[in-house]
């Protein structure tokens, strides 16, 4: 929002109506072209930034900052492509892009028009170009319903976000629907909890409103604590207001007048965008008492997190805004009943709130139209690890996982094999390749031994060893585990134990047998859900890789070759190429060799670092 | 070195001394100090009312307080599943080789500290080192000693 810009109050429901129109009508009437670059956290880390400013410079030098829109947008969702630009009104995509790009970019395309060969996205399949977005098959089995507008809107400035539409659900609930009524809608609309256990929205709803209290609140869960899930960041950066809309009208639905984002404090981005949208809705009147002379009041605060997976659950989360150590309690009573400073309260997590304002606007028909029977709507996944496309994928419920990894993800890079899919956090599981052909809903991954999860969806190929997967998720959880219920806190530990020995090559196969009745003992009787699920990666890599856990124990051998004290390094001497590369970067000096004739590797001297493998251009160096 | 405890007084009043604020107050108190010192924790707790033990238990529960102090300059390497299946322990690995140190531990000449983080959130592009805030997309062991020597010289 630029500084120039004057905010004045409304103080009627008539006057955001009105707001609403003319920002909508600048908006259409407005035919600059439009540059919009991805700049969210991961787009500036690969240097998005420095090509904005490349980008206003260019057209400050050519007179053009008035006649060009420059958009500083969140993430488009196209990780690996990053940085890059959408154009409009053509749809034009250019991919990672350099700085110094930004000036060819102005006077070829914007001034003349043509479309620029050497940025488009070259499909690695069929060797084609695209030239838009809609083009690219990353793009093309989505249905971005949540994220779409994320390439569209400044998410520092309310009056873009109101340009598109935005605010129009709150003002027509709070102009036409009862709050039972809204209530009504969201259940008919089937939408479940997106951050994993996927429980009714509307019920939940329900329940609160019932609570008689003077008091009650709303919280969003933006702890995303499941390491490879990103969405939540990327819809807090880049269209914070879609969040904040959707819990203006949970709070008027189960009668809230405060409302809290717990946010992770390793989201410095997100929060910053979130407190930037808090206050221009304040200022507007969107927030605060009276909103629009309806007599309803409510306000929003940020509670930042600090690093801790537990308070994703609802309890801990709660006692983590209390002020207090993040453990969580018993429930019942559910947060619903019995929640922040033990007042009713509603915790739903920020992809259910982005939901909302779509339900409203577009009706819980239409909503439940798309998806399963039991899972309605999208889901954002964030499609990550060993994959061409990463990058964040919003699709209908009930797609395959197949359609995921290989028609929206592109397939494994470097021509391996796909080994299994990893969804669901350190609380879900790994699912092999005859799983591909799954539709994917609440129901059906919890049956494979996995769970829906925040969305994290981590592909592996065959250099990734499921063993090793396994140990990493339990030193993950043992250190994450908060220590209240011994269950936990030991039985984490001690299976965490068991895998390592495996892949230490000291297992033996009654190990096996007991990590099964351990992990039975830890999920039925730990507290909360950290602990109730935390042997899934366990137990589905048992379940579906048993032969990597047999391979360890019997053979002493990490088929992946990932296991350190299982394998070793060579030098393959027909594909040596003698280019002392290697040699160059072995901390050790544990390969010898001279030009041009082949190298020589002490095992003696090997740490096991594996540079020597990254540096090797020539696939010599084997590890086994 | 003597601590200037105003600063921490300053956070303690712009929260009106809430017990409620008690981990916003010493994420604040962490920003100035770049830790958490003894004496600020003391302060705190009296302030806050709270005792000292339950103040040192919320600041040992989350793992972004730290009770030692940091280097100059903070190394965090993440260790997200995306960045773990693509090498994120090398790394991590290859860092601890070159300062000497462990994660979690600062070199004695206070120059580094190295930490670890269990996901950042940009798996896209991992594995992820963060130095001094600024985000290292896709390393390799080779870049480990090229994101380390600029520091080095400062």
């Amino acid at each position: 929002m630029s500084p120039k810009k004057r905010v004045k109050k409304l103080r009627h429901l008539s006057e955001l109506e009105s707001l609403i129109n003319q920002e909508k009508e600048k908006r259409q009437k407005d035919n600059r072209p439009l540059i919009s670059i991805s700049s969210g956290t991961c787009g500036r880390a690969r240097g998005s930034d420095k090509l904005a400013e490349a980008f206003k410079k260019a057209l400050r030098q050519q007179n053009l900052q008035d006649k060009v829109i420059l958009k500083v947008t969140g993430c488009h969702g196209f990780c690996e492509a990053e940085p890059n630009v959408v154009i409009y009104p053509e749809s034009f995509f250019y991919q990672k892009l350099e700085p110094r790009d930004a000036i060819e970019i102005i006077n070829r395309t914007i001034l003349k028009g043509e479309i620029i060969d050497d940025f488009l996205y070259l499909d690695p399949v069929t060797g084609e170009k695209a030239t838009k977005e809609a083009d690219i098959p990353f793009y093309k089995k989505q249905k971005r319903l949540v994220l779409g507008d994320n390439p569209l809107v400044d998410p520092t400035d309310i009056f873009d976000y109101l340009s598109l539409g935005g605010y129009s659900s709150l003002l027509k609930v709070l102009s036409s629907f009862k709050s039972e009524e809204v209530i009504e809608t969201i259940k008919k609309s089937g939408l479940r909890g997106r951050g994993g256990a996927g429980f009714p929205t509307g019920k939940k709803w329900e329940f609160a409103r019932a609570q008689k209290s003077d008091v009650k609140y709303i919280i969003c869960n933006a702890d995303e604590g499941d390491p490879g899930a990103y969405m939540d960041r990327s819809l807090l950066e880049g269209n914070p207001h879609r969040v904040i809309e959707g819990m203006i009208i949970g709070a008027y639905a189960i009668g809230a007048e405060e409302g809290y984002i717990y946010v992770r404090d390793e989201y410095p981005l997100a929060v910053q965008h979130v407190s930037i949208a808090i206050d221009q809705a304040r200022q507007l009147g969107l927030l605060g008492k009276n909103i629009l002379g309806t007599g309803f009041n409510f306000d929003l605060h940020i509670a930042k997190g600090a690093g801790a997976f537990v308070c994703g659950e609802e309890t801990a989360l709660i006692a983590s805004i209390e002020g207090r150590v993040g453990e969580p309690r018993q429930r019942p009573p559910f947060p619903a009943v019995k929640g922040l400073w033990g007042k009713p309260t509603v915790i739903n997590n920020v992809e259910t709130w982005g939901n909302v304002p779509i339900i409203i606007e577009k009706g819980a028909d239409w909503y439940a139209s798309i998806g399963t029977n039991g899972s309605k709507g999208t889901k954002i996944f964030s499609l990550v690890g060993k994959i061409n496309n990463t990058g964040l994928v919003e699709v209908p419920m009930g797609i395959t996982l197949r359609e995921i990894i290989f028609d929206i993800g592109g397939g494994i890079p470097g021509g391996r094999k796909f080994k299994a899919v990893q969804t669901g956090g350190p609380s879900g599981g790994c699912l092999p390749e005859k799983l591909l052909d799954l539709p994917i809903d609440y129901e059906s991954l919890t049956q494979a031994g996995s769970i829906m999860g925040s969305g994290g969806m981590i592909v592996m190929d065959d250099r990734t060893c499921m063993v090793d997967v396994a140990r990493y998720f339990l030193n993950f959880l043992r250190d994450e585990s908060c220590g209240k219920c011994i269950s936990c806190r030991e039985g984490t530990q001690r299976l965490w134990e068991i895998v390592t020995e495996i892949t230490e090559g000291k297992g033996t196969m009654e190990h096996l047998a007991l990590l099964e009745e351990l992990a039975i003992a830890v999920k039925e009787a730990s507290l909360c859900g950290l602990g109730q699920t935390a042997p899934n990666p366990v137990l589905s890599t048992l379940r579906y890789f048993r032969d990597e856990y047999e391979a360890h124990i019997k053979d002493k051998r990490c088929p992946a070759g990932v296991c350190k004290p299982l394998i070793r390094y060579s030098i393959l001497a027909e594909k040596c190429t003698g280019c002392l590369a290697c040699l160059r970067v072995c901390p050790q000096g544990a390969i010898s060799g001279e030009l041009k004739k082949v190298h020589v590797l002490d095992e003696s001297k090997c740490i096991k670092c594996g540079a020597c493998f990254e540096a090797c251009q020539f696939g010599a160096i084997l590890i086994e | 070195m003597e601590l200037n405890l105003s600063l921490a007084q300053e956070v303690i009043d712009k929260y009106k001394g809430q017990k409620k604020a008690l981990i916003a107050i010493l994420q604040e108190i962490q920003e100035i100090y770049h830790y958490l010192p003894e004496e600020a924790l003391r302060l705190v707790s009296k302030k806050l009312g709270l005792p000292l033990i339950d103040v040192v238990s919320v600041a040992t529960f989350y793992r972004a307080f730290s009770l030692k102090p940091r280097g100059r300059h903070l190394i965090t390497v993440c260790l997200g599943t995306a960045c773990h299946v693509r090498g994120g322990p090398k790394i991590l690995e290859e860092f601890e080789r070159q300062l000497g140190i462990k994660a979690g531990e600062t070199t004695p000449d206070n120059q580094f500290t190295l930490e670890t983080v269990n996901c950042l959130g940009c798996c896209a592009i991992g594995p992820v080192v963060v130095a001094d805030g600024n985000y290292h997309a896709q390393t390799t062991i080779r870049k480990v000693s090229r994101i380390l020597k600029p520091l080095k010289k400062e």
